[in-house]
């Protein structure tokens, strides 16, 4: 039986599921928004209503998923080139360019309103400060131009907690800006690390990645002067307002293990990671998870330990 | 080519339809359950002009 319906000469076999949009929004990245977005909503001195906190948590997570939509919008050329990214929806021709610009300035005006409705107007203005920095300054921008491509991607990646924060107060104070500080000095050893991996996709697409302009020595040195550095911020965060014994020895170990790892990358050639498939390189990015993960899972644990008068200082 | 309509175009297109039937039947109840929560917080007011008008 033929069906109405459908006309023949239109049909694409491939055509997009409800899961291909919802990749545009690049839900492993959502998932970290979320995460440290809860975690800066939490670490607020202030008590939130929980349907207030969901709806603060949900439009972050929002806004950050337009700014993906909008990100392989425009990075769909150089999506086609990479191996990593070649899967991505567009690439694989199964959502049109204009679909995913249309969804993400869709999502970016709900997840703005919405935000400012539900908390503040200036946590609004910070989510919409957040998708511009990431898709106009980032993406459109340095993304192309400068090797610190990743430094100033990083910024963007790292203000979910600032925007939980304001949503909670509706103020700005120094704390939130620590937790965007860890952040946003983890991005770049996590990142380059991967770019040495990667090996050839950067170059391909043309992306000066430091890895294509400076060398990969030149990266495997950023990897550890960042990381000494990441190392001096995490362990020194201990002693804040969002501190407190438990982020202390997550922040050591967790330090002393990726400075471990830093050290050994950054001592190594290309002949010895040829040699083992880049082992100590990938591993490095596996801990740079775990690393930013238990940090926040400590900042948690301080904060909703404190009422009970065991979290902090 | 004649399509029986079990194509799986039409799951497809189903699963699409649906997912997106229920994230806007989700955003109506959030804004509801968001709305009645902001009414209810103790510093609530009604704004200036309506409630002169009342």
């Amino acid at each position: 039986m033929s069906d109405a319906s459908i006309n023949a000469s239109n049909i694409r076999e491939d055509e997009a599921g409800f899961g291909d949009y919802f990749a545009l929004l690049k839900p492993r990245v959502m998932s970290l928004v979320v995460f440290t977005a809860f975690v800066g909503l939490l670490a607020s001195p202030v008590s939130v209503h929980p349907v207030i906190g969901f709806c603060a948590v949900l439009f972050i997570a929002i806004g950050g998923g337009a700014s993906g939509a909008l990100n392989m919008w425009w990075d769909a050329d150089i999506d086609r080139v990479m191996k990593r990214t070649k899967g991505r929806p567009i690439p694989a021709g199964k959502v049109e360019e204009g679909e995913a610009l249309s969804l993400g300035l869709a999502l970016s005006g709900l997840s703005v309103i919405m935000l400012a409705l539900a908390t503040n107007v200036f946590a609004g203005a910070f989510l919409a400060f957040t998708i511009f920095f990431y898709v106009v300054i980032y993406t459109m921008w340095l993304k192309r131009a400068t090797p610190q491509n990743i430094v100033i991607g990083g910024a963007a990646g790292a203000f979910p907690p600032v925007i939980g924060w304001i949503a909670a107060t509706g103020t700005m104070s120094v704390e939130p800006w620590l937790m965007f500080a860890l952040t946003f000095m983890w991005t770049p050893p996590h990142f380059w690390a991967l770019a040495l991996f990667m090996r050839s996709d950067y170059d391909d697409a043309g992306v000066p990645m430091l890895t294509v302009t400076h060398g990969r020595r030149a990266t495997r040195v950023h990897i550890l002067i960042y990381t000494v550095l990441l190392a001096l911020l995490a362990v020194g965060t201990s002693f804040s307002g969002i501190g407190g014994p438990i982020y202390l020895a997550v922040a050591v170990v967790m330090n002393a293990l990726f400075l471990a790892g830093a050290w050994k990358i950054s001592r190594r050639n290309e002949d010895m990671s040829e040699e083992d498939n880049f082992k100590a390189e990938r591993s490095f990015f596996k801990l740079s998870l775990l690393y930013l993960f238990l940090h926040f899972g400590a900042i948690l644990a301080e904060a909703l330990l404190k009422p009970y008068g065991l979290g902090g200082w | 080519m004649a399509l029986r309509k079990d194509h799986e175009l039409h799951k497809r297109r189903f699963g699409r339809n649906m997912g997106v039937g229920l994230l806007l039947a989700g955003f109506v109840v959030l804004v509801m359950v968001l709305t009645i929560v902001k009414v209810s917080q103790p510093g609530f007011q009604l704004p200036q002009v309506e409630a002169g008008q009342n």
